[in-house]
């Protein structure tokens, strides 16, 4: 427990010492705040205003608000818990990369100990950074349009604690093969870029084709977005209806956001959805757990 | 007893035979040097030493350790100063050496106080709350140093520890690597690119394509591969001509190459008017290196 204890200390220094790693795990969201600061902000707003001037009904701006700085939020997080994660777990990579992992594979500790502590460093770094992430954005709600309740707070940290699980069990998998500072770029940018999309968190997968769409629904990332928007944006839907704005109305809305993850025709539960993403969690630490067992002495 | 005991290793990678058929001992408390052109198969023989990385065929002790039954107890036996430092350049000095130190399961008091010794012993008190990264190449090398002694290892290999060095620091460097040989009876195992270093060494394989190519003393290695040279100072060309035997001619002197002590002293006693002021010297060890593998060994560059 000692080694495992100055391991973890000494990986979560290297990421927080590391600007480089540090700034590269906050690059996507930062391209998403600057989305929404630019321009996706206003036609989020615009959609909803024009949907409920349908209805002629007046609604508190700050419902609007709440919506609309909801949304941020939860795509915020849904891509941050996933990157961060990412960059941290690279430090895995940078060892290898740098011949510190030889230096390391000499000593007598054995290399699942090794494995491990990547593991819950860059658990505890993601998680930490992830946080102070929904910490910003609360306090940013609390200050545009206030409807959260102390139980949808309590489950959005419960969709970033998993959320974090996920990025970490997945970066851990495919880190595993990386050895290079090459491949650390290509693939941190390839994630930086693709994960936002393939989550819907740059833009609604309801906006994309239905092909696609089939396909997302089975991406355990698209759970984790939906289970957001549920606890960032579930109270602000309430107080819409509280408003008179009709079901069907609020319905469509949902809809347009991803709210709801719809598989194979049928909407999927929240806790079906927490389901998957758990059991993702645990056969992707599986496989990293064989992959460690499995692996070889390295080849030189 | 043998610190290294290697017999009839091998090592394929694909088609490419980097081992073939090794056998050496090393002596306890020996400086041995293992010599080879970057590709010889030096660095595959220290990884598996090292047990970080598997052998095809063969026998490797490490103190009477088979590598196959006690790999961890043998990595305790071990530190290694790689070629670049491989420690964590934005850490400091302290948590580097804290978190390495660790992996030995050597913490708390027992760290503080190793370290207290170590940076008694190499003079790096001062360095402690630096970062890795900020210091200068000499001073990295002693930390590197630190490190692979950390948990007072009994054989101390060092791959190419002064490449890039100022020849000051490669002399502090030596200097420090003699006490802990002198002081520990410590087993240096040394693969260098500088033949000079090689010289000083108690034994010297050189590997060739996997095989060893040469062993010996230093000694009976210029004894066996290189001539002597006797150089004869304040003399006419004219003299060095009469002798018959081959010459360069040098600012001051001439330089006589000839094979051997005895023919030296044999000519000095038939031409005494001739060799009246004269230095006698054996070849450099490049000279050696040269005459087994018809390479030089300059700076990690094969020539």
């Amino acid at each position: 427990m000692k080694i495992l204890k100055y391991l973890i200390k000494r990986d979560i220094k290297l990421f927080f010492k590391d600007k480089g790693m540090f700034f590269t795990a906050l690059i996507t969201p930062l391209i998403l705040l600057m989305l929404y600061a630019t321009f996706l902000g206003n036609v989020y707003r615009d959609a909803f205003v024009s949907a409920i001037d349908m209805v002629g009904v007046k609604v508190k701006d700050d419902v609007i608000d709440a919506l609309v700085g909801g949304q941020l939020f939860s795509s915020l997080l849904a891509v941050s818990c996933v990157t961060v994660s990412f960059c941290a777990n690279f430090l895995m990579v940078q060892d290898k990369a740098n011949g510190t992992s030889a230096d390391i594979s000499i000593t007598p500790t054995s290399p699942s100990l090794v494995a491990l502590g990547y593991y819950l460093s860059t658990t505890i770094s993601a998680t930490f950074i992830s946080v102070i992430a929904t910490i910003a954005n609360i306090i940013y709600l609390k200050n545009v349009g206030w409807y959260l309740t102390a139980t949808d707070i309590f489950y959005i940290f419960i969709d970033v604690v998993i959320l974090v699980a996920f990025g970490t069990a997945l970066s851990s998998v495919i880190n595993f093969f990386l050895s290079t500072q090459g491949q650390i770029s290509a693939v941190g940018s390839i994630v930086s870029s693709c994960y936002g999309f393939i989550c819907g968190a740059y833009m609604p997968l309801s906006q994309l084709s239905e092909g696609f769409r089939t396909v997302t629904s089975f991406l355990p990332g698209t759970y984790g977005t939906s289970l957001l928007r549920q606890h960032t944006m579930g109270s602000a839907f309430d107080a819409l209806e509280n408003e008179g704005i009709p079901l069907e109305i609020i319905d469509s809305l949902k809809e347009a956001v991803d709210y709801n993850v719809v598989f194979f025709d049928k909407t999927v539960s929240t806790s079906t959805m927490y389901l998957y993403l758990a059991i993702t969690v645990l056969v992707l630490i599986i496989v990293y757990v064989l992959l460690n067992i499995f692996k070889k002495k390295k080849k030189g | 007893m043998d610190a290294i005991r290697i017999e009839n290793l091998t090592k394929r990678y694909k088609d490419v035979l980097a081992v073939d058929n090794l056998n050496f001992h090393v002596k306890e408390g020996e400086l041995f040097a293992f010599l080879g052109v970057n590709g010889a198969g030096k660095s595959t023989t220290i990884s598996i030493m090292c047990s970080a990385l598997a052998k095809d065929e063969g026998k490797v002790e490490i103190m009477g350790i088979d590598i196959d039954e006690k790999a961890d107890a043998v990595k305790r036996l071990m530190g290694v100063v790689f070629q670049n430092s491989v420690l964590d350049k934005s850490l400091s000095v302290y948590d580097n050496l804290e978190s390495r130190a660790a992996l030995y399961k050597i913490t708390g008091k027992d760290f503080k106080t190793r370290l207290e010794e170590l940076a008694k012993l190499l003079d790096f008190q001062s360095l402690l709350s630096r970062p890795v990264g900020k210091l200068s190449g000499g001073q990295r090398r002693k930390i590197d140093i630190a490190r692979a002694i950390i948990h007072s290892p009994e054989i101390l290999i060092l791959d190419e520890p002064t490449t890039g060095l100022d020849p000051q620091t490669r002399s502090l460097i030596w200097q420090v690597i003699h006490e802990l040989k002198e002081k520990n009876n410590m087993t240096v195992f040394l693969t260098t690119h500088y033949m000079e270093e090689a010289a000083d060494a108690d034994y010297v394989v050189i590997l060739d394509k996997g095989k060893i190519a040469a062993e010996g003393t230093p000694l009976e290695l210029k004894n066996t591969y290189t001539a002597d040279f006797l150089t004869a100072y304040g003399i006419e060309e004219e003299k060095a001509k009469e002798t018959g035997v081959p010459y360069e001619k040098l600012r001051d002197a001439y330089r006589f190459q000839v094979s051997g002590t005895q023919n030296a002293l044999t000519l000095i006693n038939k031409y005494p008017n001739t060799f009246s002021n004269i230095e006698i010297t054996k070849g450099k060890m490049d000279d050696v290196f040269l005459k087994v593998t018809g390479k030089t060994l300059t700076g990690g560059d094969k020539q």
